[in-house]
């Protein structure tokens, strides 16, 4: 796909909505790329740190950091497979995922309590100490039937998330 | 199992809970409230957090202000197409350099009086600033002539009273003009390069223009003590001050900075809106540089806005300053059928700070 033009064509428009399994309509993915060029300011072909940070509601968000080091030098189509996980047609299966890679940082397949300590220290901040973070996880967690060494793998996940409505999804505004 | 104790986020109670069983009495107070106990589900599921992020990657409100929307092209069928033709000849060939003409010779005239006032009349300084005032709101008049701008002004004609202080929404450097052609006002502007730099240290000098540089950190300070001395003076030009800090594109306002709410004066607030059928007249500054923008103001067909000039606002007691620079601003958007958006406009050059992202 040529990075250069800023014209979607029809075979560009279907290609991409083959690699995101059909989750956006091609409306959609019209204003997608817009907005992208958009971000885009120095047409690079993808989103650098600086374009992201510049959207200020993206900026304050607490899980920016790690949500930027998944999507960092993304082109077009990674960018939209990214978002498909926000879309209303994305099974639970595949939020359940997005959630899985958000924790999982190293990407070996398994989240680990330093993991999910390091989410809960980003969504917290100076709410609670060290102590109490890592004491109210232990606690979940032994609760929850786990221990504190274990290592959660993505159907773990799917168990815990699974039966509650998951409710993530994104409306791509289309003009 | 030692005692959490939390102060403020109510999902910190939630942790509170499982530990209240264990010291207190039998007979709880607490019997009524159903005890939830914070599950790993719970403490798993970002995913309001993770809708939000992607919620501003997709769009966001910030990014909106600043959209110069490309009016809809109209022309595209075989009648309407030769019509624009026409209209394209018509404003490039014979309003352009009609308007060319009119500018120039009112530059003529203001020079031709300004400089001899200037260095004549150095000695009364009473009569050479009131023909200053009048000289530079008849360059002002040139200069919306030159666009054909059809300005509509609501209310009361601002008056020039001590302790007080005027603030309007800002969409473009022409909204001084526009407004200064009725009043002559003390502005204070951020320093430009060019040619316009030229103008704000020569002309605008004489009615008591005060300037600032946005990259300069003390600068605050001095510009602070500058508009405090200007509002206590009797004789000054009333000050008029754009509190959004940037040109925002006349569909929402962005936060008002609390810098002209402080000084302890009456504020008048002052709404501009522009009719977007004619022209869109809001200066992108990453887009275009000023020369560029006055040019394509003038090769349009006109410049049609409305100026309502609305009524004095005091702070009220209790409100602090940030408080009443909302209120000034609600006022505004709803006269001018703008948005309020939440956000700062100097985002536009940098960054929110950690602060902001703690407070989150």
């Amino acid at each position: 796909m040529g990075n250069t033009s800023s014209m979607l064509t029809q075979y560009d428009i279907e290609e991409v909505q083959e690699h995101c399994n059909n989750t956006f309509s091609q409306q959609e993915i019209v204003s997608l790329y817009q907005r992208f060029c958009q971000l885009d300011r120095n047409s690079g072909g993808f989103i650098s740190a600086d374009e992201f940070l510049s959207v200020p509601e993206f900026a304050v968000n607490p899980l920016s950091q790690r949500l930027f080091r998944m999507i960092d030098g993304l082109n077009f189509k990674e960018f939209v497979a990214f978002l498909s996980a926000f879309s209303s047609r994305a099974t639970l299966q595949h939020k359940v995922e997005f959630i899985f890679k958000v924790y999982d940082s190293d990407g070996n397949g398994k989240v680990a309590f330093s993991d999910l300590l390091d989410v809960l220290r980003d969504l917290t901040g100076q709410f609670i100490s060290e102590q109490q973070r890592e004491l109210v996880l232990t606690q979940v967690l032994e609760e929850a039937g786990y221990k504190k060494d274990s290592l959660l793998v993505m159907s773990d996940f799917m168990k815990i998330l699974g039966n509650t409505g998951l409710k993530m999804e994104v409306e791509v505004p289309v003009d | 199992m030692s005692n959490l104790i939390s102060s403020s986020p109510s999902e910190m109670d939630l942790l509170d809970r499982p530990n209240i069983e264990d010291y207190l009495p039998s007979d709880s107070i607490h019997q009524q409230q159903p005890i939830t106990k914070l599950k790993l589900r719970d403490l798993l599921d970002i995913s309001p957090t993770l809708t939000e992020a992607a919620g501003a990657i997709v769009d966001d409100s910030f990014t909106r202000c600043f959209k110069s929307n490309p009016p809809e092209p109209w022309n595209w069928n075989i009648y309407l197409f030769p019509l624009w033709c026409l209209g394209v000849v018509v404003r490039y060939g014979i309003l352009f350099p009609g308007r060319v003409l009119i500018l120039t010779l009112g530059w003529i005239i203001f020079l031709s009086c300004y400089i001899p006032v200037h260095v004549l009349l150095k000695g009364h300084d009473k009569l050479r600033k009131r023909l200053e005032r009048a000289l530079v709101e008849l360059i002002c008049s040139f200069f919306v002539a030159s666009w054909t701008g059809v300005v509509k002004y609501h209310g009361p004609r601002p008056s020039a009273r001590p302790k007080q202080v005027f603030v309007a929404n800002h969409t473009s450097m022409i909204d001084f003009i526009v407004l200064e052609q009725m009043t002559a006002f003390a502005v204070i502007m951020q320093k430009h390069p060019g040619w316009v730099g030229l103008l704000q240290s020569t002309i605008l000098e004489s009615v008591g223009c005060i300037w600032f540089n946005r990259s300069e950190a003390k600068d605050r300070e001095i510009v602070t003590r500058k508009l405090r001395e200007h509002v206590e003076g009797a004789d000054n030009n009333p000050l008029l001050i754009f509190p959004e800090g940037t040109c925002v594109n006349n569909h929402y306002t962005v936060m008002f900075k609390k810098g002209a709410f402080e000084l302890g004066a009456t504020v008048c607030p002052i709404a501009i809106k522009y009719n977007k059928i004619f022209v869109d007249a809001f200066w992108n500054s990453r887009k275009q540089s000023f020369t560029t923008h006055l040019l394509q103001l003038m090769c349009s067909w006109a410049v049609v806005c409305d100026v309502w000039y609305l009524e004095p606002q005091k702070i009220k007691p209790g409100e602090t300053a940030i408080e009443f620079a909302e209120r000034v601003r609600q006022i505004i958007s709803v006269r001018a059928g703008l948005k309020m958006v939440p956000w700062d406009g100097y985002l536009k050059y940098s960054r929110p700070s950690p602060k902001h992202r703690e407070r989150k």
